[in-house]
């Protein structure tokens, strides 16, 4: 009876301690999503306390039907974080293979390397946009002095997305680098050891030995950066302004939900964008995880 | 040990709600207005906020109440006012806003409060002094939910060492391709040519050709004088104009300029001291200012009211809001702002010689004929005015990419008469 009791206020403890965590989560993430999808079930406009009436799924039908601006901002945002992700996994595999043995210098460069880290999206899509200017940017003086034709690079409506990509690649190399020198750190010595003693290259070894080890944390790092790729929002808006560019061209799911509802308060809609983006993600998620978790086994 | 673990899940429980309670009435309750309560405007950073800051002592002397000014830029601007208002905020009670671009959609939300009894009930406010077209810009369903206090009309920048200004559009083209010398550096002509930004300065383009956004509630940027606008401003930037155009707009262009790399430019008449100012200008010896070249339908700039202030609905300080807003726009203030360069709104501040005297002679004149010359709106009268540009600059920067314009205006032009009946559904017509 007493054991009863004390299982019973072990219980009302527990949810007590829980109980602030809970209600932040509430309040911030479940509240939210909630009221998003509400609102995406409206024909909200131009101001969310004005009263709204239920549309059923006519905004999901309508961003689903949009051949203009929606389903290019779908192929955008897969376009742009595969190759900024895949060529962020490449270098930064190759960077930490370098750093994973300790040379003279090491300090100094995982410093250096951290530098992009460190800076903000805002600034960075700024500093940039200067360096690439067509016109008085240095990228182009440089390619002049040495013979190459000027660039337009963020001012052309074919070379932005590529470019946006390579400043992405700039900024979350190292974050990949970090991430891979950390799994490589904790792969065992014995198993190279013994493809060295049978005679096996460093290329064999690192494909038949060191890549299938470091698997999962590959895995778990492409997920990490895959998430985060899809929702790069910051460093687009800041370098091609509202809309992705004078012809969309950098305009992914996140510069269309922004724009719908801060440019034409079309909350509705844009919630509806938001939705399906939230739900494109998760669905992201899922196949990498089971594409990781058949990596790992 | 029960008890002390009831006790302390108890006080964990309590804290936690009192914590989550306190903060939830901390941000629901309002502190109540007193003397102390400051008058606080939202405002966007501009050459005007900055003017009006430094008068801002005489104002506060007069009310006996603070006012606090935040500056922002004109897209974090909107942005605040969309996420702040949609929260019924109080803590805006004068709202700077662009009359042409959000006022409307403001109305319709019914964020702006009505000025009419105030000024109707206020002869010596003089309302009838401010300009018409400004004026009407104001109003909306009979309502004036605003008062201009910056207006700007689009005007010809050019280099005097380069010779004479080209007084109608042909001639600006034709002396524009010439003077373009890419291998140096060198363009005949430099403008805004992103997809919305450069709606507004082509608008002057537009209607000196003949052509109008909308007219009769219908779409008219398929018409062939809107074709022949697109054409013109396409090649003109496209060709005499410098990389990358479709990616610049005021902050992108006007350096070009101002670093001697253009021979002309047109923008708004407001933006003119850049290029006197030392610091980010080289042709401060050089720049010369022109009306607006003339087109087969003769010079038409823009001429409109830029900025306006009005007043938050939710403020719970309207009466001392409208002080300000009758203070910041009355013929006195106007008389001084003006005189440090900043063009008002007031037709009796403009007729007097002495208000102009701190423009360069040349621009004064310029301003007084594009004044005369220009069409009150740079942008369709509609409701979503964000979804309207992007659909209006879609051919412009077809034309800017050397692509064939009619095809794409016909497109555009459909789609702004799909975007006309929703929005006139919006607004309720």
């Amino acid at each position: 009876m007493q054991s009863h009791s004390v299982d019973r206020s072990h219980r009302r403890l527990r949810w007590m301690m829980l109980a602030p965590a809970l209600a932040f989560v509430g309040l911030m993430i479940v509240f939210p999503l909630l009221f998003t999808i509400d609102l995406s079930l409206t024909d909200a406009f131009g101001a969310v306390n004005a009263g709204a009436e239920h549309v059923g799924l006519q905004n999901y039908g309508d961003a689903l039907s949009d051949g203009r601006r929606f389903w290019p901002a779908v192929w955008r945002t897969v376009y742009f974080t595969v190759g900024a992700v895949v060529l962020e996994t490449v270098l930064g595999l190759a960077l930490a293979m370098l750093m994973r043995r300790a040379f003279r210098g090491i300090r100094w460069v995982r410093t250096v390397l951290i530098v992009p880290l460190l800076a903000t999206p805002v600034a960075i899509g700024i500093l940039w946009l200067l360096i690439l200017d067509p016109t008085n940017g240095i990228a182009n003086q440089l390619l002049k002095s040495v013979g190459i034709a000027p660039l337009e690079f963020l001012g052309s409506v074919s070379q932005s997305l590529p470019t946006l990509m390579v400043i992405d690649v700039w900024q979350w190399t190292p974050m990949m680098t970090l991430l891979l020198l950390a799994g490589l750190s904790t792969l065992p010595e014995e198993p190279e050891e013994a493809a060295t003693v049978d005679g096996a290259n460093a290329w064999q070894r690192f494909r038949h030995v060191v890549l299938p080890m470091l698997g999962p944390t590959i895995a778990t790092a492409l997920v990490l950066r895959s998430v985060d790729a899809l929702k790069t929002f910051d460093i687009l808006y800041a370098t091609k302004g509202p809309g992705g560019g004078s012809a969309f061209e950098a305009e992914t799911l996140n510069v269309l939900a922004y724009g719908l509802t801060f440019d034409y308060q079309e909350y509705a809609l844009a919630s509806a964008v938001l939705v399906l983006f939230t739900l494109f993600i998760i669905g992201v998620v899922l196949v990498l995880r089971r594409y990781a978790g058949r990596g790992a086994a | 040990m029960r008890f002390s673990r009831r006790r302390f899940g108890t006080l964990v429980a309590a804290t936690a709600g009192t914590a989550a309670l306190g903060s939830a009435l901390g941000a629901c309750s309002t502190p109540p207005v007193t003397r102390d309560t400051p008058l606080r405007m939202l405002a966007v950073n501009h050459v005007w906020t900055q003017a009006i800051r430094k008068l801002l002592p005489e104002f506060e002397e007069r009310i006996g109440r603070k006012v606090s000014v935040s500056m922002l830029t004109a897209d974090q601007l909107a942005s605040s006012y969309n996420v702040k208002l949609n929260a019924s905020a109080t803590d805006i009670d004068v709202m700077m806003v662009r009359a042409l671009q959000e006022q409307g959609l403001f109305a319709h939300n019914g964020w702006l409060a009505d000025l009419t009894p105030r000024i109707q009930g206020d002869p010596d406010f003089a309302w009838d002094d401010v300009q018409p077209a400004p004026r009407e810009a104001s109003t909306v369903a009979g309502k004036v939910l605003s008062v201009p206090v910056v207006t700007e009309r689009s005007v010809l920048y050019y280099r005097k060492d380069l010779g004479p200004p080209p007084s109608t559009l042909d001639e600006l083209r034709e002396r524009a391709l010439q003077l373009t010398d890419r291998q140096k550096g060198f363009f005949g002509f430099v403008g805004r040519g992103q997809r919305s930004g450069a709606v507004t300065q082509w608008s002057s383009f537009l209607y000196s050709l003949g052509g109008d956004f909308v007219t009769d509630g219908r779409s008219r940027i398929g018409s062939p004088e809107a074709i022949a606008a697109y054409q013109y401003y396409g090649e003109l930037l496209g060709k005499a104009g410098p990389p990358g155009a479709t990616n610049m707009s005021l902050e992108q262009a006007m350096p070009i300029f101002a670093q001697a790399k253009a021979a002309f430019y047109v923008d708004a008449d407001a933006i003119y001291s850049n290029f006197l100012d030392p610091k980010v200008s080289i042709v401060q010896d050089t720049v010369g200012f022109a009306p607006f070249p003339a087109g087969p339908a003769g010079s038409r700039p823009y001429n409109i009211p830029s900025w306006s202030v009005g007043i938050n609905r939710f403020s719970r300080l309207q009466d001392d809001a409208w002080q300000f807003v009758r203070w910041a726009s009355s013929r006195e203030t106007v008389e001084k702002i003006q005189a440090a360069g900043i063009p008002g709104a007031r037709t009796s501040v403009w007729a007097d010689d002495k208000s102009l005297a701190t423009f360069p002679a040349e621009l004064a004149a310029s301003m007084r004929v594009n004044a005369e010359n220009g069409v009150g709106h740079d942008r369709p009268k509609v409701l979503q005015v964000g979804r309207a540009r992007d659909i209006i600059g879609r051919p412009l920067v077809a034309g800017i990419l050397g692509q064939d314009v009619p095809p794409v205006a016909r497109d555009a032009d459909a789609e702004l008469t799909d975007f006309l009946v929703r929005d006139n559904r919006h607004q309720g017509i």
